[in-house]
């Protein structure tokens, strides 16, 4: 077991009160495992992976336990953790164009940061190189500035830079929303050969596309409104999902084949709910088509079959 | 119908306006009224440069963009506000779009008062009513709000709502939904579907082929400000022929198949001819420089599919980088 996250809880502070933002998070990631986090915007995707890494001042850690490799992560404690961040934990930020620092070539930056950390740079250069020439890139960025390259381009160099320190875990952040399909894929499978030459334990890959997730992950996590609504194999997750909003994610998506005129695809009415005072019980009743009185009650998030969670009444079986 | 014939955009780049960029080149294609045509292409292939020619805010270098046989570079001053009574756009971020000072149904009222001054309050809200619900929203959850308290679906379908409200034959919508989340794009997809019922033509301008397939008759596959492929949607995307289209199909990332399989299905050597069918056609079809200005940009492979020359992409490639 790489990770084990265990009832994870983080408000956001605001002047009207805590926006629950995650509110009781419980999965697991294995060894080698790639898992996708999916749903739609404001639904606690970010702000989960977020806290696995670092929580800014608007955060707030409620409750809850993080470990990874049998060591409880200090998540609450953001000086502690400056001995995981990435070391063991990793992050691929959204917007690569904006994360490395535009004043330093790429190369002395990379020096600068893995000599903080009290790694030699001379020794860990000729794998940095092997990794430049991994993702497809020339080995003369080292003496470029991030703004002579092209979006693609700086996404690959700081996904080598963040898995250099071979963490255990990797958090990648909407990193294929702003890319082109081409580039898209050349990203998407280099996260997969991250994984297979073992650069990364372990994976989250946290976007609103399903169809990139079908394309490379293990596992697929769907949340909603702060809360888990399912998790399981992908193959199952869009093959066969149960819980009703994955299904409706699932069946809103169009995708080459399908037509406006042979299939008239719908999406799902209304919105995610406000988190400053989110509804009780199940928080997709309001725009569930199946919902029913026993959805005032908030079901539990549980194994429904191997390997396969979640929290629905109606996919526990329980409608009886 | 909206028509455009050898259109190209030379913008000025560098110190002074010294250097030129040819931002689009050549392109030929129709919209008709009661049709959807997505534009496809990746960031720079000059996609939204052809959306703002269309849309008159940016000059034309070369050739013409006609409306019902009038070109449209010929109109200037008071007539320029009748073309906007028929031609009209939406763009990217519904955010930017509308000023976050005043009320978000302040773009209707300033319908009213440019084209329709003298239609009385009650009629006018009755028409704006029905403009409202064709677009399913519901005039009381929307009208007197600012724009952070809709949602970026509501505000996008404000903007169609208020394209509607015109007499409108063309509508240029410039990726409307890549903002939007997943469970709502679709809903506005398909309102952009349910227009051409009305005999509205809609230029759906994208990078996303799963979306422009999802919803349009014909495509148009951009690559650098040239038209590789075009055609009937079913027959751009069944039997892609250009090796740019290829890889696009290709990449674009589906639901029920993994990339391996697409590309095996997609290696197939091209059925019929060998090489490039544009070459076959023409043999000996100009260098790109020094090209011919009456020579055919693309050839005809089968009933309405058109793909461009191969070689001249490479080369066009090369003169680029």
């Amino acid at each position: 077991m790489s990770l084990q996250v265990t009832d994870l809880r983080v408000h956001y502070r605001t002047l009207a009160g805590d926006v629950k933002a995650l509110d009781g998070a419980t999965f697991s990631i294995a060894d080698k495992e790639i898992m996708g986090l999916a749903g739609e915007s404001g639904c606690g995707k970010s702000t989960l992976g977020n806290s696995l890494i670092r929580l800014d001042g608007r955060m707030k850690y409620v409750s809850g336990s993080v470990n990874l490799d049998g060591n409880d992560l200090p998540i609450w404690d953001s000086d502690e953790m400056v001995h995981y961040r990435f070391m063991e934990v990793s992050m691929v930020p959204q917007y690569a164009m904006s994360a490395m620092n535009p004043t330093r070539k790429i190369g002395k930056m990379i020096s600068e940061l893995v000599e903080s950390r009290g790694v030699s740079y001379k020794e860990i250069k000729p794998e940095l190189q092997r990794r430049i020439d991994l993702v497809g890139l020339q080995r003369d960025v080292m003496d470029r500035y991030p703004i002579e390259l092209s979006g693609g381009m700086k996404q690959r160099m700081v996904m080598v830079i963040s898995t250099l320190m071979d963490p255990s875990l990797l958090i990648t952040d909407e990193i294929t929303s702003a890319l082109d399909v081409s580039t898209q894929r050349a990203v998407a499978e280099t996260l997969v050969g991250f994984r297979d030459h073992g650069f990364v334990k372990s994976m989250m890959v946290i976007t609103h596309d399903m169809s990139i997730l079908y394309q490379i992950a293990d596992s697929i996590l769907v949340m909603y409104a702060g809360k888990l609504a399912e998790k399981a194999t992908t193959d199952v997750i869009i093959g066969k999902p149960l819980h009703p909003y994955t299904r409706m994610l699932v069946s809103s998506l169009p995708e080459v084949g399908v037509r406006y005129t042979d299939k008239k695809l719908t999406g799902i009415p209304g919105g995610p709910p406000s988190l400053l005072h989110p509804p009780t019980g199940c928080r997709f009743r309001a725009r569930c088509p199946l919902a029913f009185s026993k959805c005032e009650e908030e079901p539990p998030f549980v194994e429904v079959e191997p390997g396969h969670w979640a929290a629905c009444w109606k996919a526990t079986g329980s409608d009886a | 119908m909206l028509s455009l014939n050898k259109v190209s955009k030379v913008y000025k780049t560098g110190t002074f306006g010294g250097k030129e960029l040819l931002a689009v080149r050549d392109v030929s294609f129709d919209v008709n009224g009661g049709e959807v045509v997505s534009l496809i292409g990746e960031s720079g292939s000059g996609k939204t440069t052809v959306g703002r020619m269309i849309l008159k805010l940016i000059g034309i270098s070369r050739g013409t963009i006609t409306l019902d046989g009038e070109d449209i570079a010929q109109i200037q001053g008071s007539d320029v506000k009748s073309y906007y009574q028929r031609v009209q756009g939406v763009f990217q971020d519904p955010f930017s779009s509308y000023n976050p000072i005043f009320k978000a149904d302040r773009v209707f009222a300033m319908i009213r008062g440019a084209y329709f001054p003298h239609v009385p309050a009650s009629e006018w809200s009755d028409k704006l009513d029905a403009a409202l619900r064709s677009v399913t929203l519901d005039p009381g959850q929307v009208l007197n709000k600012y724009p952070h308290q809709l949602s970026g679906g509501q505000l996008q379908r404000l903007l169609v709502a208020r394209a509607l409200l015109l007499d409108l034959k063309i509508l240029v919508a410039d990726e409307i939904i890549s903002m939007l989340d997943a469970s709502t794009r679709i809903d506005v997809l398909n309102l952009l579907a349910d227009l051409k019922t009305r005999g509205m033509g809609v230029l759906f301008i994208t990078h996303d082929l799963s979306l422009g397939n999802y919803i349009s008759e014909k495509t148009v596959i951009l690559r650098r400000g040239v038209v590789v492929e075009m055609g009937n949607t079913d027959k751009v995307f069944g039997h892609p022929t250009h090796p740019y289209t290829r890889l696009l199909v290709s990449s674009v990332p589906q639901l029920h198949k993994k990339w391996a399989e697409i590309e095996a299905e997609l290696s197939a050597p091209i059925a019929g001819k060998g090489g490039c069918p544009f070459h076959d056609a023409y043999p000996l079809a100009g260098r790109l420089p020094e090209r011919p200005a009456d020579e055919p940009t693309l050839v005809q492979i089968e009933d309405d599919h058109f793909v461009g020359c191969f070689e001249l992409e490479s080369e066009k490639a090369q003169q680029v980088a």
